[in-house]
Formats: C-alpha cells, sequence, structure tokens
C-alpha cells in the first residue's frame, strides 16, 4: 500500500486545536504520515511548510469563523508558492450555508463535527490518491 | 515529459534550490522510485564534501527540536543555508506517523534557506538510515552548508542513524535521560558532544555528577537553555571548531567512508528482504532445510552463488 504524507495546519487566531489533533491522529490511525504545524500558521506558513515536506494534501482546522477568509487564503498562498496542485480539504465549526463558497473557492472537501471520522479519512485518501497519480 | 528530461530539470532546480524540487526529490527516493538512484547519481559531489552533517539525538522532551531551532537561528545570523531532518517512528501497527518537530521550528517557516523535512522511520531502520542518508546528501546538494538531524531515543538503534553524521550530539535534560545511566561510563564514546539542556531547571546540576566526574568535567559537555538560547551559540561554535580539526586531521574524510559503508550495507538489506521474500515464498529453492537458521544459510549461499556466476 502507498503511504501518503499529508499536513495539518490550524490557520488564524483562535488556540482550539482539540479538533485538529483529533483528525491528525485518526489519520496517523489510519495509516498516513501526518505533519503537524501546530496552532496559528499564517496561510504563508502553511503553504512553505506543505511544499518542503512535499505533502499529497493539506487539512484545515477551524474553530473561530476565519474559515470563510483563511482556508482561500491558503489556496492563493500555495497557488504563489507553486504549489496549486495539492488538493486543501478542511474542517471545523462552519455554517453549511458558507460550504458551497468554500468548495467553489477550491477547497476540496469540507468537514462540520457531524462527519463521521471514516468519511473524513476516505476524502483524505482519495484525495492523496489523486495527487500521487499525477506526481512524476 | 520523458523521464530523462524530467529528472534533468529536477536536478537543475535542485541545485538552484528550489523548494519543491528539493522535497520531491526526496519523496522520489524515500518511496524508492525508479528515478531514485538516478537522482542520487546527479548530485553536485563538490557540495556534498562541504557539507557538514550534524546527528542530535536524546529521548523525547529533552528539548532536540528547540536546540536544533536555536542552532538553526544562528547559522543564519553567520548567512549559512540549513538543513533540518526530523525522524519520528512510524506505528509498526498502522505504518502510520505523526510528525510534530515542525512545531518548534517554525520561527523559519518563510525562510527558504532553511529547509526542514519531516520523515517517519517506515518501520524499517535500514529503510530509514537509507531515506535520511539520501535527504541528507540532496539537502547539500541545493547548497545546504550545514544539515541537523533530529532522531529520538538513546538506544543503539537510534544511535545508529545519528552516527550516518559527521558530528553527533547527545540532548539530556533533567528528568528525561535518567534511564542513561546504564550507559554513562561510555556516553562520550559513542557521541561527540554532551548537551545537558533545560539548565535553567531544577536537577540540571545533579544529572550532570550523576554522569559521572570524568565525563562532567569533560570540554565535551556543555550546559544549554535552549528555549531561551543560553548556550546554544556556543555550542553552534563548539560543532564548527570541531569540524575544522575533524577536516584537517583526515578523520574528517575516513568517518564519511564509515557512514558510507554503513549505508551500503543497510540498502543491500533492504533491497535483497524483497528477493529473499519472494525465493523462499515461492519456494524457488527446493530441499530446504526444516531449520530456519540452517535454510536461511542455504539460502544465502545461493543467493550470494548465483549472482555471482550471474556476474561472470
Ligand atoms: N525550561 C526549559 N524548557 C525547554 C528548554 N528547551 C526546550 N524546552 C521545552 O521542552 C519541551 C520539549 O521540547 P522539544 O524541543 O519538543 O523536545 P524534543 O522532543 O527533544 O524535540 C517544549 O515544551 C520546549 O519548549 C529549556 O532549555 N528549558
Ligand atoms: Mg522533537
Amino acid at each position: 500500500m502507498e503511504l501518503y504524507r499529508i499536513l495539518i495546519g490550524k490557520p488564524g487566531l483562535d488556540g482550539h486545536d482539540r479538533g485538529a489533533k483529533f483528525i491528525a491522529r485518526a489519520l496517523r490511525d489510519a495509516g498516513f504520515e501526518v505533519i503537524y504545524t501546530g496552532i496559528r500558521r499564517t496561510p504563508d506558513e502553511i503553504a512553505a511548510s506543505a511544499v518542503q515536506e512535499d505533502v499529497a494534501a493539506v487539512g484545515l482546522s477551524s474553530m473561530s469563523g476565519a474559515h470563510a477568509r483563511l482556508f482561500p487564503a491558503v489556496l492563493e498562498a500555495l497557488d504563489k508558492a507553486g504549489a496549486k496542485d495539492i488538493p486543501v480539504l478542511g474542517g471545523g465549526i462552519i455554517p453549511a450555508e458558507d460550504i458551497p463558497r468554500l468548495k467553489k473557492a477550491g477547497i476540496s472537501s469540507v468537514f462540520t463535527p457531524g462527519t463521521p471520522v471514516d468519511t473524513i479519512i476516505n476524502a483524505f485518501r482519495e484525495a492523496c490518491c489523486q495527487h500521487h497519480q499525477q506526481r512524476c | 515529459m520523458q523521464p530523462a528530461q524530467l529528472l534533468e530539470q529536477l536536478l537543475e532546480r535542485l541545485h538552484r534550490g528550489d523548494s519543491r524540487s528539493v522535497a520531491r526529490a526526496i519523496s522520489l527516493v524515500e518511496d524508492q522510485t525508479e528515478l531514485g538512484p538516478a537522482i542520487m547519481q546527479g548530485l553536485d559531489q563538490q557540495r556534498l564534501d562541504t557539507a557538514l552533517t550534524v546527528g542530535i539525538t536524546g529521548p523525547p522532551g529533552a528539548g532536540k527540536s528547540t536546540l536544533t531551532s536555536a542552532l538553526v537561528h544562528h547559522l543564519r545570523e553567520q548567512g549559512l543555508r540549513v538543513g533540518i531532518i526530523a525522524v519520528d517512528p512510524s506505528s509498526s501497527l498502522t505504518q502510520g506517523a505523526l510528525l510534530g518537530d515542525r512545531i518548534r521550528m517554525m520561527d523559519h517557516a518563510l525562510d527558504r534557506d532553511v529547509v526542514v523535512r519531516s520523515m517517519a522511520t517506515r518501520g524499517r531502520l535500514g529503510g530509514v538510515c537509507a531515506s535520511a542518508g539520501a535527504a541528507m546528501r540532496i539537502m547539500a546538494a541545493s547548497g545546504c552548508r550545514i544539515i541537523l538531524i533530529e532522531t529520538v531515543g538513546i538506544g543503539q538503534s537510534e544511535m545508529d542513524i545519528a552516527s550516518l553524521a559527521d558530528i553527533t550530539l547527545l540532548v539530556l535534560a533533567p528528568g528525561f535521560g535518567d534511564d542513561i545511566q546504564a550507559m554513562k561510563a561510555g556516553i562520550l564514546e559513542v557521541v561527540d558532544l554532551l548537551v545537558i539542556n533545560k539548565a535553567d531547571m531544577p536537577g540540571s546540576r545533579k544529572l550532570l555528577l550523576d554522569l559521572g566526574r570524568e565525563t562532567a568535567n569533560s570540554d565535551r559537555v556543555l550546559e544549554t537553555v535552549a528555549s531561551e538560547r543560553q548556550g546554544t551559540e556556543t555550542l553552534l561554535e563548539r560543532i564548527l571548531a570541531f569540524e575544522t580539526e575533524l577536516r584537517q586531521e583526515e578523520e574528517f574524510k575516513q568517518r564519511r567512508q564509515r557512514s558510507l559503508n554503513k549505508e551500503t550495507v543497510d540498502w543491500s538489506i533492504e533491497l535483497i528482504r524483497a528477493r529473499l521474500t519472494d525465493l523462499v515464498d515461492n519456494e524457488f529453492l527446493t530441499g530446504l532445510d526444516q531449520d530456519p537458521r540452517a535454510a536461511a544459510e542455504q539460502v544465502l549461499s545461493d543467493v550470494l552463488r548465483n549472482s555471482l556466476t550471474f556476474q561472470r
């Protein structure tokens, strides 16, 4: 089985990383190599780290409502870093009406507190698999 | 693009220090893809020769990542490009890993001349030695003057990883590494420098004394408060002075050669494992002894004999 590397980042100013850590551990237990960058990261820091770690996907967590601005900002930062191809998934306390806008901006999957862990894991696996297929 | 073109482009960008290419090259080697060996053979040998690799090992929580970040700070003040490889164990059950050393190094996240790579052991020690060795060389070829490699643990196997480096450093702290007692007599025979970190914490003095008078009084033992960057500049000076010393005495080359030999053995084991499994599982070899040890001797002699005749 192929090993996938992913980066879990937490943009924004809130310090609640329980959700991010929970997902990071769940993904590790599902067989991913998970790089965790800690709380309060800027979009540029997340993008630069994703590039250096050559991850197949980035997962973002937001609990404070910062997703609307910061998730798309991470996509922009990745684009600027020449890594537009890395898929970005996001989760946290995200109102249903925001989801279509995030997806339209390019976030490939959006998870809310009600999403089953297996769904999240499968979404990451899918995204990584696609990314690996196009990499040289 | 054709593979040959792709390879050429990757190597060209890697030598210019392009982050993405450096990172991708490491992955292609780590994942044992077909391009891997060609990448390694295309690296600028002169840069590999001038680079210094430093292994930093010690128990979890002793402050290795914080210390690494402090060393990077001082190295950047001198304008030197730095590489960091942070190795953490994979779960033997799920193959997964949680790699969190980066958290302590985020001060440098936007600095293009600080190349950080987190790496999981992927279950096989030979494997990680091989991958970490390759990553060191790729970073060196990309222009890193110094490469720091952080590994957890104080056991023999972790020492193995650190011994890939030109200079090794053991980090202990009060409450972290008391179990090192067992090997205290020989610490300075195994590592070049011993760092007692968290010198701001009670128990630091005692830890030093517990290591025995000879060790405690050695000029190869330093105290630091990595989180405050206290003593870390001195530590860097010592590392660089030690490098100069080694390079003057030819010992540098000998150490390099020893590491390369070790990596060669690790790679050989890595490569032969799959072939052996194939041979034994598929019963290509008949008449094997029922005793595994004896059977193994038979298998090995067969494999070696065959490859020798194959060569001729
Ligand atoms: N008091 C004190 N804490 C430190 C020092 N160096 C590191 N730490 C803290 O020790 C903890 C573990 O550090 P880390 O660098 O992650 O250790 P590692 O597991 O060896 O890489 C962190 O909370 C650091 O902030 C130090 O010199 N003094
Ligand atoms: Mg660490």
